[in-house]
C-alpha cells in the first residue's frame, strides 16, 4: 500500500491528461497523473496523425477551425520536434456532391482565419505527384503530421520538471468523497497489484472514451461518453503532403504522411465499449476505395497496418447518439459541482489531439474558477524539454543519426533505423516496459517487416541487459507479435504476404516461438 | 532533391522499394560490403535508407556503393537496389559534385586529350609526382590503374583498313567499339574486326561517340542522357536492319537497359538500337551453333581465367564467352568465380576507394595468379585495367583468343 498526496490528481495519460498535468504543474500545484497503462496508448496513440490546419472545419465548425489554426502554430513553438511540416492540400473532384463546396471553403477559411491559398492543380501535382490528377480546384493549407507519443512524453517531461509525478500502469478504481467534496483517489498498480491511495482536493477526469466510467467512480450520474470508433490504414509512405477531399467532412477523406507511412482514414461508428473496437472487413474495403479516390493506385501500395481508436465525444442531447460525426468537435468540460453537487471533480471530453493544449487550459481554468485561485496559463509560451521552436521533425533525421553512429552502434530495428543504444537507454529508464511501450517511443517494429526481424532481437537484448528474465522475455515477445499481427492480418495482401511468409519462417520455422514454454501469468 | 515529377523521383517512389522483405540475400553478395565496414551494404543503403530520404541528402557513405549491380541481380524480390543507389547518389551529388568525378567521367575527353602526345601522356600519367598531384587535386588515387592510350586511335586504323577477302558471305554487321575501344583498347577493336571479317562478315563502323556510362555512374545524369542520345543518333546513321556487334561490354549494357532503367531515357530509337545490339561472343556463339559460319580454328594449348564482369552479368545472357572459347580445341577456360574486380567503372580510381576496390578484387587477382599469371580474359575495359594493374598479367577481351585460334595473330 502506497500513500501519496497531491493538490490535483489527473486521471488519464492521453494527450489531454498529459497536457492538463503539465498546465496544473506549471501553475504551481502539486500534481499526480495516473494512467491505467502507458502514456498515449489509448486514443492518443490510435489516431490519424494529422496536425489540423483547421481547414477541415472551416465550413461546418468554424470555431474549431480557428482553434486548430491557432494551436497548430503554438505546437510549432512548444513541440516542434513532434511535428512534420508537410503542408496539406484540399481538392475538389468532378462529380463532388456539392459543387459549391470550394467557394464555401474559401469563404469559411476567411471567417475562421485559417490560412488557405488556392493554387493551380498542376502546381499541386508538383507538390504531391500522387494527388488525384483529376482535381479541379486545389487549396493549400498548413496541415502537418504529428506524433502523439512524442507529444505526450515531452509534455510529461515538462510536467515533471515542474514537480509533477507521472504514474503509468496505475489504474484509478475509486474517487473518494466526503461532505460533497472529493478527498482522494484509490488506484491499483497494474504491474505489482499494490494499492495506491492519493489524498487530494481535486480530480481532473481526462480518461477520454473511458471518462464516463471514471466519473461514475465518484458516484456521479453517468456522463454519457459516446465512443466514435474509426479505423485507419497505413501504407508504406508514398505521399509527402496531407491530401484532403474538399467536401463536407466524411469517411476516408484524408491521407496523412507520418513517419514512414501514409495513413488513410477514417470512419466514425458509434462503439459500445472502447476496450473492444473491431476492424470490420467492409470498413477496410471502404478505406481502400477512399484511398483510390484521394491517390489513385492506393490499393497497390504496400499496406502495413490497420488500427482503430475511439473519439471521446461527450453526449450532446441535440443530436442522435448514433450520429457522432456531426456533434460539435468542440471540447466539453462537465462541472460535477453544478451537475451532481460534488465539488473537486471536472470531466473533459471531445476536442482533438491538435487542440490538446487548449483543452487543458480550459479545464484548469474551470478548476481555478471553482477554487478561486488564479494563475496565468503558460503552456503556450514555454517549449517542452528537447524541443526548440521551429525545429521540426523530418523523415531523414534518423538516417542522419545512423550515418553518424552506425560504425559504433548496432541497428536493431532495420525498418525504423532504431539503434541498440536507443533501445537500451530507454529500457534503463523504463525497466518494466513492455516491447509495445518501447515501440511507441522508438518505433520498434513499425516498418515494413512489422517486427519479423527486430522483435526477437529486442527481446533477447532486454534479457541480455539483465532487465528481464527469460520467462518475461518470452512473454513480451509473444505479446508484441500478437499485437503486431492483430493490426496486420485485416489488411494482409499483395507484397506484404511475402513478408508475412518470411517472418513466419523465421519466427515459427527457425525460432519455433509457438512452442516456447507457456506463460504462467499474464504479461503486463 | 529531384523535381517531384522527374524520372528519378519516380524511380525512387516506385514500388521497387516496397518489394524488399529484408531477406538479406543482397548483403551476402555485395562485394564492397564484404571488404569494408565503411559501406553499410545494399539492403541498408538501398530499400531501407530510401524510405527515409525525404529532404536533403544525409547519408553520404552511400557513395561507397560501386554500382556493380550484383545486388539487383541476386535480389529474389526484384528490388532494383543498384539502380536506387545510383539515383540516390545522383541526388546527393547534384549540388556538390567533386570536380574529379566530372573529369574521369569524360572518357572521350580524356582519350582525346591524351592522344596526340600519347607516349608522353602515358609516361606523365605513370610518373609519380604527377600522380601525387592528381591525387591531391583531383582525388584520383596515385596507384590507380590508368588506361594506356594508344598512339593511333582505332578510327584512324579503320580509315585505312581494307576489308579482308573473306568478308561478305555471312552478311553485314555494324561494329560498336565504345570510346575506350577507340582510344585505349585499340587492339581489341582491331581484333574484333578481323575476326568478324574472317568469319565472313562485312563490317561497317559508323562514327560513334561515348555512351555516357561513366557520367551516369558518377551521377551526372543530364549530360549522360545527352551523350547516350547522341550515340543512338550516330548508330542510327548506319542501315537500320543490321545487327550491332559490340566488344564494349559495359557500354552495350547502357544501350540495352541502363539508360532506360537508371536514367529514364524513354526513346524508341534507343530501344531499337538496344534490341539490335549484341555482345560479340553471344552473337558469334549463336551463329556457330546454328552452323552458319565456317569456324576453322586451330588448336591452342592454354589454360586461362575468364572473369565475367558485373555489367555483363546484369545483361542476363549468361557467359557466352566461356562457351565460345571452349569450342577452341586445347583451350581450358577457368571461370573466376569472383563477384567483382573492384574497379566498377571509375570507382576504383578514386583515392578513398582505391584500397576497397583492391580488396574487392583480391580473390580474383589470386585466382588469376594461380591459374595463369601471364594471361587472363575479361570483356570490359576498366576491369581489364584493374586486373592488369593488380596481377601484372596480360588481360584481354575473349576475342583475343579467338583471333589467335583463327590464325590471325
Ligand atoms: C479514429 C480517430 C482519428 C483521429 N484523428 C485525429 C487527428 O488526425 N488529429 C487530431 O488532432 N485528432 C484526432 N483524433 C482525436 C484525438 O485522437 C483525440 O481527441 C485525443 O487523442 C483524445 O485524447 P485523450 O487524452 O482525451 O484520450 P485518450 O488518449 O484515450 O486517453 C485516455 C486515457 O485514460 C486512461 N484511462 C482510462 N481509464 C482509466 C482509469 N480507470 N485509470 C487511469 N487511467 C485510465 C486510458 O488508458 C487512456 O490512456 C482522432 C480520433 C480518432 C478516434
Ligand atoms: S535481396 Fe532484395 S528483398 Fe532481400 S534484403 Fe536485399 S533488397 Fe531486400
Ligand atoms: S551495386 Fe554492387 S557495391 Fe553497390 S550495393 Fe549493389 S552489390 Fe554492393
Amino acid at each position: 500500500m502506497r500513500q501519496l498526496s497531491a493538490d490535483v490528481v489527473v486521471i488519464g495519460g492521453g494527450t489531454t491528461g498529459v497536457g492538463v498535468v503539465r498546465d496544473v504543474a506549471m501553475r504551481g500545484y502539486k500534481a499526480i497523473l495516473l494512467d491505467r497503462a502507458d502514456l498515449a496508448q489509448g486514443t492518443s496513440g490510435r489516431f490519424h496523425g494529422l496536425l489540423h490546419s483547421g481547414g477541415r472545419y472551416v465550413v461546418t465548425d468554424p470555431l474549431s477551425g480557428t482553434e486548430c489554426a491557432e494551436e497548430n502554430a503554438i505546437l510549432g513553438h512548444i513541440q516542434a520536434g513532434a511535428i512534420e511540416r508537410t503542408g496539406g492540400l484540399f481538392f475538389t473532384l468532378p462529380g463532388d456532391p456539392d459543387p459549391d463546396w470550394g467557394d464555401k471553403f474559401l469563404a469559411g477559411a476567411a471567417t475562421a482565419k485559417v490560412p488557405v491559398e488556392e493554387i493551380e492543380p498542376s502546381r499541386a501535382l508538383k507538390l504531391e505527384p500522387r494527388m488525384n490528377p483529376t482535381a479541379e480546384r486545389v487549396f493549400r493549407v498548413e496541415d502537418g503530421s504529428v506524433d502523439g507519443w512524442q507529444l505526450a512524453w515531452s509534455a510529461a517531461a515538462s510536467a515533471k520538471q515542474y514537480g509533477a509525478q507521472i504514474l503509468t500502469y496505475t489504474k484509478a478504481t475509486e474517487i473518494t468523497t466526503a461532505g460533497g467534496r472529493v478527498t482522494g483517489v484509490r488506484a491499483t498498480d497494474a504491474k505489482t497489484g499494490e494499492d495506491v491511495t492519493i489524498d487530494c482536493g481535486f480530480v481532473l477526469n481526462c480518461a477520454g472514451p473511458w471518462a464516463g466510467g471514471v466519473a461514475a467512480m465518484a458516484g456521479c450520474e453517468p456522463v454519457a461518453v459516446v465512443p466514435g470508433r474509426g479505423i485507419m490504414i497505413a501504407a508504406d509512405r508514398f505521399t509527402n503532403v496531407v491530401l484532403n477531399l474538399c467536401v463536407k467532412p466524411a469517411d476516408g477523406d484524408i491521407i496523412v504522411p507520418c513517419h514512414g507511412v501514409s495513413i488513410i482514414g477514417t470512419t466514425d461508428v458509434k462503439a459500445d465499449d472502447p476496450d473492444h473496437l473491431p476492424i470490420p472487413a467492409d470498413e477496410v474495403q471502404k478505406m481502400l476505395d477512399a484511398g483510390e479516390k484521394l491517390a489513385p493506385g492506393f490499393r497497390q501500395q504496400r499496406l502495413l497496418h490497420v488500427w482503430t481508436g475511439a473519439r471521446p465525444l461527450i453526449k450532446d442531447d441535440r443530436v442522435a447518439a448514433s450520429d457522432t460525426r456531426h456533434m460539435s468537435r468542440g471540447m466539453a468540460v462537465v462541472d460535477h459541482s453544478t451537475r451532481d453537487g460534488l465539488k473537486g471533480l471536472l470531466t473533459i471530453g471531445g476536442g482533438k489531439l491538435t487542440t490538446y493544449r487548449l483543452m487543458a487550459e480550459h479545464i484548469v481554468d474551470a478548476m481555478e474558477d471553482q477554487t478561486g485561485d488564479h494563475h496565468p496559463c503558460r503552456t503556450a509560451e514555454e517549449p517542452c524539454p528537447g524541443h526548440e521552436p521551429g525545429r521540426y521533425f523530418a523523415l531523414n533525421h534518423r538516417l542522419k543519426e545512423r550515418e553518424a553512429d552506425r560504425l559504433s552502434d548496432q541497428i536493431i530495428c532495420e525498418c525504423e533505423l532504431m539503434s541498440r543504444t536507443m533501445f537500451t537507454d530507454l529500457l534503463k529508464e523504463q525497466p518494466n516496459a513492455t516491447l509495445d511501450d518501447l515501440r511507441r517511443q522508438l518505433r520498434l517494429g513499425m516498418g515494413p517487416c512489422q517486427g519479423g526481424f527486430c522483435s526477437s532481437r529486442a527481446a533477447g537484448l532486454a534479457f541480455e541487459e539483465g532487465a528481464i528474465d527469460i520467462e518475461r522475455a518470452t512473454g513480451l515477445l509473444r505479446l508484441f507479435l500478437t499485437n503486431r499481427w492483430y493490426g496486420l492480418w485485416p489488411v494482409l495482401n499483395g507484397q506484404q504476404v511475402a513478408q508475412a511468409a518470411l517472418d513466419d519462417w523465421i519466427l515459427q520455422g527457425l525460432l519455433d516461438i509457438g512452442h516456447l514454454p507457456a506463460q504462467t501469468k499474464e504479461v503486463i | 532533391m529531384f523535381e517531384p515529377t522527374s524520372h528519378e523521383a519516380n524511380l525512387l517512389a516506385r514500388a521497387s522499394v516496397d518489394q524488399c522483405v529484408k531477406c538479406t540475400i543482397c548483403e551476402t553478395q555485395c562485394p564492397v560490403m564484404a571488404v569494408t565496414p565503411l559501406f553499410a551494404g545494399p539492403k541498408f543503403v538501398g530499400p531501407q535508407a530510401e524510405r527515409f530520404r525525404h529532404g536533403e541528402s544525409v547519408d553520404h557513405t552511400l557513395d561507397y556503393c560501386s554500382s556493380c549491380g550484383t545486388c539487383t541481380l541476386v535480389c529474389p524480390q526484384g528490388v532494383k537496389i543498384a539502380e536506387l543507389n545510383s539515383v540516390a547518389r545522383a541526388a546527393m551529388k547534384r549540388d556538390h559534385m567533386p570536380p574529379r568525378d566530372r573529369l574521369i567521367s569524360r572518357t572521350t575527353l580524356m582519350g582525346q586529350a591524351m592522344r596526340p602526345i600519347a607516349p608522353l601522356a602515358n609516361a606523365a600519367l605513370r610518373a609519380a609526382p604527377v600522380r601525387v598531384l592528381a591525387e591531391k587535386i583531383a582525388g584520383i588515387h596515385r596507384d590507380a590503374a590508368m588506361p594506356v592510350s594508344s598512339g593511333q586511335p582505332f578510327h584512324a586504323w579503320w580509315a585505312k583498313h581494307q576489308p579482308a577477302p573473306t568478308a561478305g558471305p555471312a552478311g553485314t554487321v555494324i561494329f560498336f567499339h565504345g570510346c575506350a575501344g577507340d582510344y585505349f583498347e585499340v587492339a581489341t577493336s582491331i581484333q574484333a574486326v578481323e575476326v568478324l571479317e574472317r568469319l565472313g562478315f562485312n563490317v561497317l563502323v559508323p562514327k560513334q561517340g561515348c555512351c555516357g556510362m561513366a557520367l551516369q555512374s558518377n551521377g551526372l545524369y543530364d549530360t549522360a542522357r545527352a551523350w547516350v542520345r547522341r550515340l543512338v543518333a550516330d548508330l542510327e546513321k548506319a542501315p537500320q536492319d543490321l545487327v550491332i556487334v559490340s566488344t564494349a561490354g559495359s557500354c552495350q549494357g547502357m544501350l540495352k537497359h541502363e539508360a532506360r532503367e537508371i536514367m529514364g531515357v524513354e526513346d524508341e530509337s534507343l530501344q531499337a538500337i538496344g534490341t539490335r545490339t549484341r555482345d560479340i561472343c553471344e552473337f558469334l556463339l549463336e551463329k556457330i551453333e546454328a552452323g552458319q559460319l565456317n569456324f576453322g580454328v586451330k588448336r591452342l594449348d592454354v589454360t586461362v581465367t575468364y572473369h565475367a564482369p558485373c555489367q555483363l552479368k546484369g545483361q542476363g545472357m549468361g557467359q557466352p564467352a566461356v562457351e565460345l572459347l571452349r569450342l577452341i580445341p586445347g583451350v581450358t577456360v577457368v571461370e573466376s568465380g569472383a563477384t567483382c574486380c573492384g574497379i566498377a567503372g571509375t570507382y576504383g580510381f578514386k583515392k578513398e576507394k582505391y584500397e576497397i576496390a583492391k580488396a574487392v578484387g583480391q580473390p580474383l587477382f589470386d585466382k588469376v595468379k594461380e591459374v595463369n599469371p601471364k594471361l587472363a580474359l575479361c570483356d570490359t575495359e576498366t576491369c581489364r585495367w584493374q586486373i592488369r594493374q593488380h596481377t601484372g598479367a596480360q588481360v584481354e577481351h575473349p576475342i583475343y583468343l579467338l583471333h589467335k585460334a583463327l590464325g590471325l595473330s
